[in-house]
């Protein structure tokens, strides 16, 4: 991905020479790359608040300096945070069961059709959710499954008894991990779908003259075929997994209550920029972030380890 | 058995067949029927939703009443015009800085390319959090303003990559034969490599484009006047917390039933999405995943 053309020859002006000539390109790259700094890494520098006792009239540099103690939450088992973790663990290890393997099974379905339109048309339906925000995706879940929703009014209509689902907090981690379910199956089915269509289809006509059945194939064909995508996929799920959806929830929160509904995220915001607990959200948020990159990392190391090629190289 | 094998692959037994149909089905008809719900129920008249309770999925008759209300002037006309100036001047500013650093890192003698290169690939490895991040945008002054909902996301480095990748792929003859001519990076980039772009910067573009309309997270953030409401938070408040919209909120004193001038905010923000969705769909998978799988 790094590798530069051989058709020049290899040029023998010093860095500040080719830096001069390239001025020009220097100045295209500035604002994009200005940007980047700004709003990626400055901010990484305003994590230094989790080590003081940060007052946003003083500023960063006018607050006093605290140690650890805006840790102490995370050290000290404080009951709120144990609360965010654990919902964020369940979460998380349900979109792992679930969210995970839904597109895999979804582009296998897609990719076993032989009618190339109905193909078509059904990514073209099922692509569609993708694109809509989570608050029209929380609203539109409102009015099928809520209180006076379709399915509610229905059942009302023929006498039956209605279901509580939205704002029901003992089935409020399902209703997000539908949700998610709902909205991102169908074009994550899209790398998979690229994936399947790289199998070199000799393979299959090979297999099939020594009898493979469609099982086998899957077996010996197709899901070989998609093993490096989908360990690529995994590890950078794995990086994310204490995210498990700041928008969806925050939306919802309301509905159902803290107790099933506070992840870390939502902890992060509703202690930092609402309750005014910088240094705590700070360091919460600070730690949340360390272990992600920390995650993907071992992934890839342990991917590394089976042969595998993971996210970058060694 | 025989079975009939194409391409090498057996076909699937009729009953396998007739379940794989059932499923595909069950899952469209999932994804379609809150949309035709929604607009239904937004353009049926007021009897049909009382006697139905709520959503109707097929209108008696067409009535505009939800539409005239919302568009008379009030918080929902307004949060239309901050919806969409974020998403036509964003999705310029957004353009113009990711291609014009996209073209820099794409040539291959670019000086400072590689250590750039390497500023975009790391910041795709971690998020900065959310409180540092909101301290940055108070520290620049953009709180409380419209731009804070364009400049913090104005460069995305996926984005940038995937651009970088498709200009790396354009013939090399071009752009020496342009320069031999005598013009310089400016003329190249707007006269040789912008024009033969046009599929990947219009997918690129509409990602933009959706993204800032689609933006709530940084307006909950930064946003506490609710005259600077785009669209998503006024969604927000009005339709799934169900607080009242009142004839002050809308500016008229023509007032249909709650139900479906929610479902006509609702609809004035998909609609949007619904007209660009199938100019997206058509690059989407040739454009999007040449750049991403070479990437």
């Amino acid at each position: 991905m790094l590798q530069r053309s051989k058709t020049r020859p290899q040029q023998q002006l010093s860095l500040g020479q080719r830096l001069l000539r390239d001025k020009a390109l220097l100045l295209f790259a500035l604002p994009g790359t200005a940007l980047i700094i700004a709003f990626h890494y400055v901010p990484l520098l305003g994590n230094v608040i989790a080590f003081k006792d940060y007052q946003p009239f003083l500023g960063i540099s006018g607050s006093d300096w605290s140690g650890w103690a805006n840790f102490a939450v995370i050290f000290n088992g404080d009951p709120a945070f144990l609360r965010a973790l654990k919902n964020t663990l369940i979460l998380t290890s349900l979109q792992s069961v679930f969210v995970f393997p839904a597109p895999i099974l979804l582009a296998l379905l897609l990719n076993s059709l032989f009618s190339e339109r109905i193909k078509r048309i059904a990514q073209s339906i099922l692509y569609l959710p993708h694109f809509m925000s989570w608050v029209i995706v929380v609203a539109l879940f409102q009015q099928m499954l809520g209180g006076s929703g379709l399915l509610n009014n229905y059942l009302r209509s023929h006498d039956l008894a209605t279901i509580d689902i939205i704002g029901n907090s003992e089935l409020f981690h399902v209703l997000l991990t539908s949700q998610i379910i709902w909205k991102d199956t169908g074009w994550a089915t899209i790398l998979f779908l690229a994936a399947l269509s790289q199998i070199d289809s000799q393979l299959y006509e090979a297999s099939s003259v020594d009898g493979a059945s469609r099982t086998r194939q899957l077996w010996h064909v197709t899901l070989p075929g998609l093993r490096g995508i989908i360990i690529l996929l995994f590890i950078l799920r794995l990086g994310d997994s204490l995210t498990v959806g700041f928008e969806q929830i925050i939306l919802q929160q309301q509905a159902v209550g803290r107790d099933v509904s506070e992840v870390l995220d939502t902890y992060v915001y509703n202690n930092g920029v609402i309750g005014g607990a910088w240094g705590v959200a700070a360091a919460v948020g600070l730690v949340k972030g360390l272990v992600g990159v920390a995650l993907v990392l071992a992934a890839n190391k342990v991917a590394h380890i089976f042969g595998e090629q993971g996210v970058y190289q060694r | 058995m025989t079975r009939k094998i194409v391409n090498g692959v057996p076909m699937p037994s009729w009953p396998m067949r007739m379940f794989k149909g059932l499923v595909l089905l069950v899952f469209c008809v999932a994804v379609i029927i809150p949309f035709v719900g929604v607009i239904s129920t937004s353009v049926a008249p007021n009897k049909q939703i009382n006697e139905a309770g709520g959503l109707v999925l097929f209108p008696e008759s067409i009535s505009l009443a939800a539409y005239e209300s919302l568009f008379a002037g009030g918080v929902v006309t307004q949060a239309l015009f901050v919806s969409v100036f974020v998403t036509v001047v964003g999705t310029a500013l957004s353009l113009t800085a990711s291609c014009l650093l996209a073209y820099a890192l794409s040539r291959p003698s670019f000086a400072a390319g590689r250590p750039i290169l390497l500023v975009l690939l790391f910041s795709m490895l971690f998020s900065p959090g959310i409180i540092p991040t909101y301290l940055v945008v108070k520290g620049v002054g953009l709180l409380d303003s419209i731009w804070a909902l364009i400049v913090p996301t104005m460069v995305s480095a996926f984005n940038v990559i995937v651009l970088r990748a498709f200009f790396m792929n354009l013939p090399n003859e071009l752009t020496e034969s342009a320069r031999i001519d005598g013009a310089g990076e400016l003329k190249i980039f707007g006269y040789v490599v912008l024009p033969l772009s046009k599929a990947v910067l219009s997918v690129i573009g509409l990602f933009y484009a959706v993204a800032y309309w689609n933006a709530f997270f940084s307006a909950l953030l930064y946003l506490n006047d609710s005259k600077l409401w785009p669209l998503q938070l006024v969604l927000r408040t009005y339709v799934i917390n169900d607080t009242q919209l009142g004839s002050a909120e809308l500016g008229t004193e023509l007032l249909p039933p709650q139900s479906s001038i929610q479902m006509a905010i609702l609809v004035v923000s998909i609609v949007p999405i619904l007209i660009i969705y199938p100019f997206l769909q058509r690059h989407f998978a040739k454009g999007v995943l040449t750049g991403a799988v070479k990437g």
